[in-house]
């Protein structure tokens, strides 16, 4: 009989005015946002960290400034750090290693075509060298990375080589020349895809060539440290800032620097995710809550205006528990609906948000399309509907057969 | 046949009232009525507006509950039943045609004759079976797949009436059913009721029309004010007892 009721409900949905189907925004709304945001999900996460660089190296990075602790720095910072920063912070007890690094932006030419990108200072010193080799997490795709020596040369992002439009329609591969601020440069290496803009926009050059172009001389934008002991990340990390205090002269609690490591980083972004999940999560409710209102609404002036239809039914039979049915399932219904389109939508939304983000990005992440939390959705938006329709329902129920069927 | 003493009674009032209140008065719609309805006979409830015809019409078809009094359907009090179970009986036994057809539009007219069966608990294979049968007997085949709103008023009517018959009631109660038709489809529907009474349904009929209750009622009750006011009854006129009866039935 419950079958009965289901095809009837759908007979009625079929039959409702364009007003009906408005209410169900709010369920739409609250479902789309949910469902987007699940699918883009880890992914969301997965590019901002990979945006930001954030690599999961057991490497502290120290700042001046109290910017906002990723990226290339600004080049308003105040007081800079410099090689005395570097050394001092080298000579640490925890510490085994200190090196700077500078970043600028430049004029890169090649084929005719100019961009303006990040210009990253590599250490001429093998071991600091690879410290930074490290912190990049960088393997070379075509050719080779810089080594001892490599004046005049530098190592691209994978994006020079995999965006010839850039360069109109020209591929830079190693041994070609490309002019950074005027200079000539030979490129020896295009780096593994990484995912971010900012390491698969760079251009990585010797320290002493890039002095030469940028004249920073002792200053330095970010130092990398590498703890001797990478459990103790946290200790180097407090080490380093009472350092730093000192060398600076500034009380606790007032740096103009900041010292983080990756899991800051990365809890820095998972806040940022969770402020912005919570956000979603708060909308998403409220639409829900107001989509529940429409059905409550909708369904109300449904019984009102379906007053007779109740009366005919209950005069070839129906109990009060038949007509009660019959309107919970249709309102249940109307909630489902709700809740198809909005998981239709939601998932299109995180799938073409995936797609766009990995084309404009260079990311590779895949859309997360659950269909345990899709399946969830629906049933969600099935038990609103439902609980939305019980009033109304138990009105239409109560009706008196000979008043109702007057109309 | 129709004229034996001892064929079985299917439903009795026996002083049944209903009270209104409307505002301080109380308006007595029906008002110690009492009636004996036999098997297989064709009765018209007969009375001007607001004479409570309707009003009895629900409590014998049980869409009403008495104030006071009993209803005897087969025997059995249903004055004091609970609507759920109002609802098994008046779905099972009674089968109503109303005077503007009271067909949903959102369905076909099959699916407006099936929907008593689902109330009774048939499948849908019997239900089809059922549907299509009653359709064939209001000549509507091939219309059956139509809405309401595509069919003629006496369409209409017939669709009802096979609605009526959804779950072989013994009783048909039809209030008004010619009152929004043309005297030429009244006609047709009128033969359809007849036909029934002949193949043993009990048709209860409300209206107003006296012409229209002599032509095809075996018994007709005359209700004023709420009072059966006389019983005439058909080729024989007025029946010999019939004062004798009246004045029991009043007398209550």
């Amino acid at each position: 009989m419950i079958r009965d009721f289901f095809s009837l409900a759908l007979k009625n949905l079929r039959h409702r005015g364009i007003r009906s189907w408005l209410t169900l925004l709010g369920i739409f709304i609250g479902v789309t946002a949910v469902v987007s945001l699940i699918s883009l999900g880890n992914g969301l996460q997965l590019a901002v960290a990979s945006q930001l660089g954030i690599s999961a190296n057991e490497l502290i990075t120290v700042q001046a400034g109290g910017l906002s602790g990723f990226g290339p720095p600004g080049s308003n910072v105040v007081d800079p750090l410099t090689q005395e920063d570097a050394d001092a912070i080298e000579k640490l007890s925890r510490v085994e290693n200190a090196v700077r690094r500078n970043l600028n932006s430049g004029k890169i030419e090649f084929n005719d075509r100019t961009q303006f990108r990040y210009i990253g200072s590599l250490p001429n010193n093998k071991e600091d060298r690879d410290l930074i080799y490290t912190q990049l997490n960088i393997e070379p795709h075509q050719g080779r990375l810089l080594k001892e020596g490599d004046f005049g040369k530098v190592v691209l992002g994978y994006n020079y080589y995999n965006k010839p439009a850039e360069w109109d329609g020209k591929q830079i591969v190693p041994g070609k020349s490309i002019s950074i601020n005027d200079k000539n440069f030979e490129v020896v290496g295009i780096a593994e895809k990484q995912g971010s803009i900012i390491t698969d926009n760079v251009v990585i050059m010797n320290e002493e060539d890039m002095k030469d172009l940028f004249d920073f001389g002792d200053e330095a934008d970010i130092i990398v440290v590498k703890p001797k002991n990478k459990n103790e990340i946290q200790r180097t990390k407090e080490d380093i800032e009472k350092l730093m205090r000192n060398r600076r002269d500034v009380d606790k609690g007032e740096e103009d620097f900041e010292v983080s490591t990756p899991e800051a980083a990365l809890s820095t972004v998972n806040g940022i995710l969770a402020g912005v999940q919570i956000f979603i999560a708060i909308v998403a409710s409220i639409s829900i809550f107001i989509g529940a209102i429409g059905i409550v609404n909708t369904m109300t002036t449904s019984v009102l205006e379906r007053k007779s239809e109740v009366g005919i039914m209950k005069s070839v039979g129906a109990k009060n528990s038949h007509i009660f049915l019959q309107f919970f399932i249709e309102s249940s219904l109307l909630g489902l609906v709700g809740g198809i389109v909005g998981a239709v939508f939601g998932t299109i939304i995180g799938v073409v948000a995936t797609l766009g983000l990995n084309s404009f990005l260079g990311t590779e992440l895949t859309p997360n399309v659950d269909f345990l939390l899709i399946l969830f959705a629906l049933l969600g938006s099935f038990l609103i509907g439902g609980i939305a329709g019980i009033i109304p329902a138990m009105k239409a129920a109560k009706q008196n057969p000979v008043e109702a069927l007057r109309g | 046949m129709k004229e034996s003493g001892d064929k079985k009674t299917i439903i009795e009032l026996i002083n049944v009232c209903k009270y209104y209140r409307m505002g301080t008065n109380i308006v007595r719609a029906v008002d110690g009525a009492s009636l004996k309805i036999n098997e297989g006979d064709f009765v018209a409830i007969m009375g001007p507006s607001g004479s409570g015809k309707s009003t009895l019409m629900n409590i014998i078809g049980s869409l009403d509950v008495p104030t006071r009094g009993k209803i005897l359907l087969d025997g059995e009090d249903i004055s004091t039943f609970s609507e759920s179970d109002l609802a098994q009986i008046r779905g099972k036994k009674i089968g109503f045609i109303f005077q503007s057809f009271n067909l949903i539009n959102n369905l076909t007219a099959k699916e407006n004759v099936m929907i008593p069966m689902i109330f009774q608990g048939y499948d849908l294979d019997e239900r089809n079976f059922r549907a299509n049968k009653l359709m064939k007997l209001v000549q509507l085949l091939d219309r059956m797949h139509h809405s309401p709103g595509e069919l003629s008023g006496g369409q209409q009517q017939r669709v009802a009436i096979a609605r009526s018959l959804a779950n072989s009631p013994e009783v048909i109660l039809a209030d008004e059913p010619t009152g929004n038709l043309d005297t030429k489809t009244g006609a047709t529907v009128m033969d359809f009721l007849e036909k029934l009474n002949r193949n043993g349904k009990t048709i209860i009929m409300v209206t107003h029309d006296s012409d229209l209750a002599k032509a095809h009622a075996d018994i007709v009750y005359w209700i004023k004010d709420g009072k059966i006011e006389k019983i005439t009854k058909k080729r024989n006129g007025w029946s010999k007892d019939h004062k004798k009866k009246l004045k029991s039935l009043k007398g209550g």
